[in-house]
């Protein structure tokens, strides 16, 4: 079986024949051909003036290559992309209990708000006394963001979690480099970390020394200080963790990190379980990022775009990167340059992901605090409600423990069975469920990582729970079959992975 | 709260079924010493009308593009949008997907990513695109990278006329401010390409950045620039910050072009005040492989049926997690949805006429406003955008004439301070919106405001 390096078969095997069901409808799940099969080089669904021009400014640079662009007119293009809308799981069709990727309810406020042409319409170079309105809403943004943090300063330009880890980690070494300490260049990152983690770290010039999870699925102050010396620049740690399992030992980590002169970078992707209970700042934090495509809403749109700004210690605010909102009295101001400061540099054009900022707002101030600290309180408690309700059946990765926001379960109640995790997330789309997490964190056997999030109500878990469990004890009584053929009721059976990557067909040719 | 779907006595029910008798004893594993210790100075919770107010009243506040006389461009430029678009990106099924994981629920994203990377691989004529970046200026950093994992060489050399927050952000991504001698050279800021960047092309070159058409407007000799390149080993990236001009222009892989990097913005997505916006990214075959971000490629399923999969995943972070060719670990994936729409919409056919319409609307801006006095027009050659010298500080005059509701463009200083040779430039924009009323008003209130 052809399996990639995290344990994931990358394509059918032969048990697994895999047969879809003939049960669909053509006008429901459709067989959508390419943009390139059904458009054409005349069409156009959009009305504009013809003009003649000279090439008296051109240069002799005018396009000579064909453009190969079909058009679609307006009633063709609305149902090629309904159409093929058709064949997307959605969170709104349905439960999207991907760990660690907190799919929770996407609200339409917001997606109102975005749209208003006082934040929507205005340019990012127009003067800054025309724009005072856009720099109050990132300010109140940013006050939130350190509020709920309790930290001092906030870099909101970062466009994704991994944009702000780079951000995190650049402010880190050039703290490090204004110390006299540049010589520093090992990262602690524990091995139950997300991909980007260490990839930032080599990113910034800097090996990587792993740290395991002890037995209890959690990150040893003992492994920690073993690991420390003279060399070590920062830990990245991620809490609550990708096990779902709050630290507890994070503050004597931080204490044990600082005393060796090293800072501490904080993954804030599972930041939902905590906010307005536990602040950051007060564990000794000295940069997170905080995604806004997760806790605070905006939606994920199918892989972004995501925004992670970035929230600073006293000790690296400094470093911060340019630009960021200046308030004096009711005046506010755009810092685009800073000549002889220590600011780290530019992470982006412009000032980041507004249209995210407007959204993320509307959900702050629609939850307020009191709301807030209740996301934190239901998402714990979805997650623990899953894990008592499984735990008779699925084996939990590290024992009979409250969990967070998600819960994690491995695939030994599988063992023997020939159901594999990946055969059991399949099955899962058989009864109307996006699977959860799958083969992540790389730290136990066959992962299954569930974060329900705060948005589902007692009556779908009810049901999820009802369904997995009928899944596993299906699984444990030999009933392969449903396991290997799923899933039947999709648009497609099981994709072959390892052909795509072998034969890299990246885009439409003509045949 | 309406976001929030239990009731009290579920609650209650669910923290029995745990067997917890209150919520806080989920949480006994945090330190006492920071467990709900602040309180807040934030307000609770609100209706969504009080909430629509209070965000409406700070829009408000905002000089939006449509209530003025508008020539903002420099890597953000405001075209129309056609209705269907922002409808169609709204359906729940593209708006609230996340990335596809599982590709047997997920086809009508991965189909999509397939058209958009044929898509933008056929605009600019290169091979093959990924599906998307953040934005046209991160795209040129990791572009940096790539060149220097392709060649195993260092050095890299920016053109003077590149966009001066691009320069900033390749400069930052490789932590190296190009003042020394290493292996970043920046040329300076300059309004006419001064500094031969040929000529400083050596065996150690990794790859020349070249933005066409430049910050400044003008178009490139892309052709020479990857002769000069090629000749001594080193890799052209070509930068494109409006799309639309590849209606008109060249397409880089024409013209030499090994990376291509650009910002999409201009299709499908408003100004946003700078973000979100996409980034496009594109090379030949041979380089797919240190290609960043994600990837969309054609497959089979089970049944034989033609399907589509993220591949080439042995590049990204979550497998090769510290061997990975980048920390990239999302696209723009919304953002390309609607760009792609939108070039569905307009077809070839009508992305020439766009282009040709932003040209001649650019045409009709120039032609009336360098008969100003205390107006040079720099430029010999452009798409939709110019340089003009004023007569005096560019700052200045966009100020006085934002209070008049013209938004008049960017003075360069505001990019580049402190370059007294850059103090009266200002660069500004045409588009297809641009009304011949807009230029009256902008031509009269310059007129006014230089005499």
């Amino acid at each position: 079986m052809n399996m990639n390096s995290t344990g994931r078969p990358t394509r059918a095997d032969k048990t697994s024949s895999s047969k879809n069901a003939e049960i669909k409808s053509a006008a429901l799940l459709p067989d959508e051909p390419l943009l390139f099969e059904i458009g054409g080089y005349e069409h156009s669904g959009v009305d504009l003036f013809e003009v003649e021009i000279n090439d008296e400014f051109l240069g002799g640079f005018e396009r000579k290559t064909s453009l190969d662009l079909p058009g679609l007119s307006e009633p063709e293009c609305l149902r090629h992309y309904v159409r093929l809308s058709r064949l997307n799981m959605s969170i709104d069709a349905g439960i999207y209990p991907l760990g660690s990727c907190t799919m929770k309810h996407n609200p339409r406020l917001n997606e109102k708000i975005a749209r208003l042409a006082g934040f929507a319409d205005i340019h990012p170079l127009q003067p800054v006394s025309s724009v005072q309105g856009a720099l109050e809403m990132i300010d109140e943004l940013a006050l939130w963001l350190m509020e709920l943090t309790n930290t001092s300063a906030v870099s909101m330009s970062p466009k994704a979690g991994a944009h702000g880890e780079l951000c995190g980690m650049m402010a880190i070494k050039a703290a490090l480099e204004a110390k006299g300490q540049g010589h520093r260049s090992i990262v602690l990152v524990p091995d139950s970390a997300h991909g980007t983690n260490p990839a930032t770290a080599a990113f910034l010039g800097y090996k990587v020394r792993s740290i395991p999870a002890n037995k209890n699925g959690v990150v040893d102050v003992e492994a920690v200080i073993a690991a420390l010396d003279d060399d070590v620049a920062a830990i990245m740690l991620t809490n609550p963790n990708t096990c779902g399992l709050f630290e507890p030992d994070v503050i004597k980590i931080a204490d044990a990190v600082h005393d060796a002169g090293g800072y501490f970078y904080c993954d804030g992707a599972n930041f939902n379980a905590i906010m307005g209970l536990v602040c950051p700042g007060d564990l000794g934090i000295d940069a997170m990022h905080i995604n806004l495509h997760k806790t605070f809403s905006t939606p994920h749109g199918g892989g972004g775009p995501g925004a992670g700004p970035v929230v600073l210690s006293k000790a690296l605010a400094p470093f911060a990167p340019v630009p960021f909102v200046k308030k004096s009295g009711s005046d506010l101001s755009l810092i685009e340059h800073v000549n002889d400061s220590d600011s780290f540099g530019r992470l982006t054009a412009f000032h980041g992901q507004i249209g995210m900022f407007t959204r993320s707002l509307a959900f702050m101030l629609s939850h307020g605090k009191d709301g807030i600290t209740q996301v934190a309180y239901d998402a714990v408690l979805n997650a623990n409600y899953v894990r008592v309700r499984l735990q008779k059946v699925f084996s939990l990765a590290f024992g009979d423990q409250a969990c967070m926001h998600e819960v994690l379960f491995d695939d030994s109640f599988l063992k023997g069975t020939g159901v594999s995790t990946l055969d059991f997330a399949k099955a899962m789309i058989d009864e109307g469920f996006h699977p959860m997490t799958m083969y992540f964190p790389l730290v136990v056997s066959g992962a299954m990582l569930i974060e329900p999030t705060e948005s589902e109500s007692k009556k779908t878990l009810d049901y999820f729970c009802d369904k997995m469990l009928e899944l596993a004890n299906d699984a444990i009584a030999g009933n392969v079959d449903r396991f290997k053929q799923a899933p039947k009721y999709a648009p497609l059976a099981r994709l072959d992975e390892t052909l795509a990557a072998r034969q890299p067909k990246l885009k439409w040719t003509k045949s | 709260m309406r976001y929030l779907p239990h009731s009290n006595i579920e609650r209650e029910q669910m923290l029995k079924a745990i067997g917890v008798n209150e919520i806080d004893e989920l949480f006994k594993v945090v330190p006492a010493s920071v467990y709900k210790k602040k309180s807040f100075e934030l307000p609770n919770h609100s209706p969504e009308f009080l909430v629509q107010a209070k965000l409406e009243a700070m829009a408000n506040k905002n000089l939006c593009a449509a209530n003025s006389a508008f020539f903002i461009g420099g890597g953000a430029y405001r075209h129309h949008v056609p209705a269907s678009v922002d409808h169609l990106i709204q359906r729940s099924e593209w708006l609230t997907a996340y990335t596809p994981y599982q590709p047997e629920i997920s086809q009508g994203t991965l189909q999509a990513l397939f058209e958009f990377q044929t898509q933008v691989a056929n605009l600019m004529a290169m091979d093959v695109a990924n599906a998307s970046m953040y934005d046209g200026s991160t795209a040129t950093a990791e572009a940096a990278l790539m060149a220097r994992r392709i060649t195993r060489k260092k050095k890299i050399i920016l053109s003077s006329s590149l966009h001066p927050q691009y320069k900033d952000v390749v400069k930052t991504y490789l932590n190296d401010d190009g003042k020394s001698e290493g292996d970043l050279i920046c040329l300076p800021d300059s309004e006419d390409n001064k500094g031969n960047i040929s000529s400083l092309i050596d065996e150690n070159t990794a790859a020349i950045i070249v933005q066409t058409p430049d910050f400044y407007g003008h178009l490139r000799d892309v052709k020479s620039l990857a002769e000069a390149a090629h000749a001594q080993g080193a890799l052209l990236i070509v930068v494109i910050t409006e799309i639309i001009s590849l209606g008109l222009l060249e397409a880089p892989g024409s013209m030499g072009a090994d990376i291509v990097v650009a910002e999409g913005q201009s299709l499908g997505n408003p100004l946003n005040y700078g973000g979100p916006f996409l980034g496009l990214m594109a090379t030949r075959q041979k380089y797919v492989r240190q290609l960043p971000g994600r990837l969309c490629g054609e497959t089979i399923d089970a049944n034989g049926k033609r399907g589509y999969v993220l591949t080439l995943s042995t590049r990204e972070q979550h497998i090769r997690r510290e061997k990975a060719t980048s920390n990239i670990c999302t696209n723009a994936g919304l953002c390309s949805l609607a760009f792609s729409i939108h070039l569905s919409l307009l077809g070839q056919k009508g992305f020439v006429k766009l282009a040709r319409l932003n040209h001649a609307r650019a045409i009709a801006m120039v032609k009336t406003l360098e008969k100003i006095e205390g107006v040079e027009l720099l430029n010999k050659t452009f798409f939709n955008e110019v340089t003009l010298r004023l007569s005096k500080p560019a700052n200045e005059v966009v100020e006085a004439l934002a209070k008049k509701n013209i938004l008049c463009g960017i003075p360069v200083s505001r990019l580049v301070p402190n370059e007294p040779r850059l103090e009266n430039l200002l660069v500004l924009a045409a588009t297809e919106l641009t009304t011949d009323q807009d230029i009256k008003i902008l031509a009269s209130s310059l007129a006014k405001e230089l005499s």
